[in-house]
């Protein structure tokens, strides 16, 4: 049996494989060697005390499947940290599910929510796993690409316009991974708007990247309005905030009947949650606000090292107030994305992500982490100048 | 405008930082950092710029004493007057009126045990109003001014995550 492409489902066939496996290839050979801008998880380890938390819960014994939708010790702190950071309430009873990061609740409303050939809006440039999810479910992604000159926000028209009597959800995710966009509650306003207009679609927000907005010191978010209450569903999780990617705990929240119908799947899929890092949540979540400052305030200080460094390399980029990412414009050097960070790979030692991996809009454009030491990246924007100087020399 | 609280944050961490770091970091004018930072000082809000060093390391005999004092306080000065007196031997690192079973710790650092007795018998438990002594000695040191010494610092992160 050595031909398996019509043994795999054709919908898997279909997606097609990351835009840049090559440069993938190419950086997991030189890593060591070089500068890593290139990765979308925090630097930091997970704070100690969360860690603790964890091995603490094993010394006790909890080594077991949790309730399916997770412990309601971790429920209830994720309301209370909800309601403390959002000013909104959602029941631990049956408006959380806790997931396996926030990956699996993209997958989950995905497969919850949608029909073969019913239509899902995704903003571009995005992360990686909205397009594919909404493939391997049978949707039919359709793309919004935003523009630099926007900041790469959403704006209501191109919301409007990509509307369909087809459309079952929009899904939004700011702050940005890849541009480190952020919208503002004002902004959000006016996507409620048009939301209000379209009341037979539902909106996923994923707010991974909530804690890591550098122009307010407390999340915007459409959960906050509440004529969208009856469907939005807010994806987030502990990866990016508490500096906790490996532990792979994510949350779901919304309306009770779409929480349901996504427990359903995971109870069937994934039992439950992994419990150690369950019990590390509850610790994240009920004392670790000075610890997202912290985090926070360091990447502020990276961020601005960063734009200034591509600024004195002569790049012109937009000014991320998001996440971890600083998204450039490589125009007029005569490169494609993924050339321009495979020579800059291989001349200086230095890797960053091409645009093109996060949609075709993403072109002419390469994403840069901060999730880096001041030094590397002081190094690394060194090098850029060089490199940048050199092509324009021809 | 800078937060005061965030600059002295950033140069407590790493005080060789030039004022152009510090003002790209904090978003500001250098010349605004330059002032803060001269206000701070006359404020004696910054004392003073150290070095953390590992001196086990270089100086194999290094020894730190922690000494606890039993002090009777003077009429009219309190413990301040054996406190100035015992702070200004230069090996004295530090100086702390405690709460608790004893008045003062003091830390003292020299090239011995030897040496730091001497120092106990000699100079301080001389002093007119001190009562008795505790010496501790310090046999292995796992973290200082906020360091941890012997941490491994890989970063097992992979090459690219989108
Ligand atoms: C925008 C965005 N959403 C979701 C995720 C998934 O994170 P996790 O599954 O670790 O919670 C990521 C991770 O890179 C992300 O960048």
């Amino acid at each position: 049996m050595s031909d398996y492409s019509n043994k795999i489902s054709d919908v898997v066939n279909n997606v097609p494989p990351s835009a840049i496996r090559r440069f993938f290839d190419l950086a997991n050979e030189m890593k060591g060697n070089v500068i890593s801008l290139s990765i979308g998880e925090p630097d930091f380890v997970t704070p100690w005390s969360i860690r603790e938390a964890g091995i603490n819960s094993l010394r006790e014994g909890y080594t077991h499947y949790s309730p399916n939708s997770g412990y309601i010790e971790a429920r209830q702190a994720i309301s209370n940290y909800i309601s403390r950071r959002y000013g909104v309430t959602y029941s631990p009873k049956n408006e959380i599910l806790i997931t396996v990061g926030g990956s699996e609740g993209l997958d989950l409303v995905a497969r919850a929510l949608i029909n073969p050939g019913d239509e899902v809006i995704i903003v571009e440039p995005c992360f990686v796993a909205y397009k594919a999810t909404v493939m391997f479910a049978h949707g039919v992604p359709v793309v919004v690409s935003t523009k630099e000159e926007n900041d790469y926000k959403l704006l209501p028209e191109e919301l409007e316009a990509a509307i369909t009597d087809k459309t079952k959800y929009l899904i939004l995710g700011y702050p940005s991974n890849p541009t480190g966009a952020i919208m503002t509650h004002d902004e959000l306003a006016k996507i409620r708007d048009v939301l209000v207009r379209h009341p037979e679609i539902i909106v996923i927000s994923d707010e991974l990247y909530c804690e890591l907005n550098y122009l307010s010191d407390k999340p915007a978010s459409l959960i906050q309005f509440p004529e969208l209450r009856d469907r939005v569903i807010m994806i987030n999780g502990f990866s990016k905030s508490y500096a906790m990617t490996g532990w792979r705990i994510g949350y779901s929240v919304g309306p009770a009947p779409i929480i349901a119908a996504m427990t359903k799947i995971h109870q069937y899929c994934i039992m439950s949650s992994p419990s150690m890092a369950q019990f590390a949540i509850i610790d994240a979540a009920e004392n670790g606000d000075s610890c997202i400052e912290e985090m926070r305030n360091e990447y502020n200080h990276r961020r601005r090292v960063l734009l200034k460094g591509l600024a004195d390399a002569g790049l012109k980029c937009f000014t991320p107030y998001g996440a971890f990412y600083a998204f450039p414009s490589i125009e007029g050097l005569g490169l494609r994305s993924d050339e321009f960070c495979e020579r800059f790979l291989l001349e200086k030692k230095v890797a960053i992500v091409p645009g093109n991996a996060f949609g075709e809009c993403g072109e002419g454009h390469v994403r840069i982490s901060y999730a880096a030491s001041i030094d590397d990246i002081k190094e690394a924007v060194v090098r850029m100048k060089d490199f940048v100087d050199s092509l324009k020399k021809g | 405008m800078i937060d005061h609280i965030e600059l002295l944050r950033l140069i407590e961490n790493d005080a060789k930082l030039s004022n152009e770091d510090i003002a790209v970091r904090l978003g500001v004018s250098e010349d605004e950092v330059v002032k803060e930072i001269k206000y701070l000082q006359d404020e004696k809000i910054i004392l003073g710029y150290t070095t953390n060093i590992n001196w086990e390391k270089q100086l194999p005999e290094h020894c730190i004493g922690m000494i606890e004092v039993r002090i009777t306080p003077t009429k009219g000065k309190g413990y301040d007057q054996v406190a100035n007196i015992i702070s200004q031997y230069d090996k004295v690192s530090a100086c702390y009126l405690m709460s608790g079973g004893f008045d003062l710790m003091v830390i003292y650092e020299d090239k011995s045990l030897r040496d730091i007795a001497n120092f106990v018998n000699q100079k301080i438990a001389t002093q007119e109003g001190v009562l008795s002594t505790t010496t501790h000695f310090i046999l292995k040191k796992y973290k200082a001014n906020g360091i941890m010494f012997d941490m491994p610092d890989a970063d097992d992160r992979q090459a690219v995550i989108l």
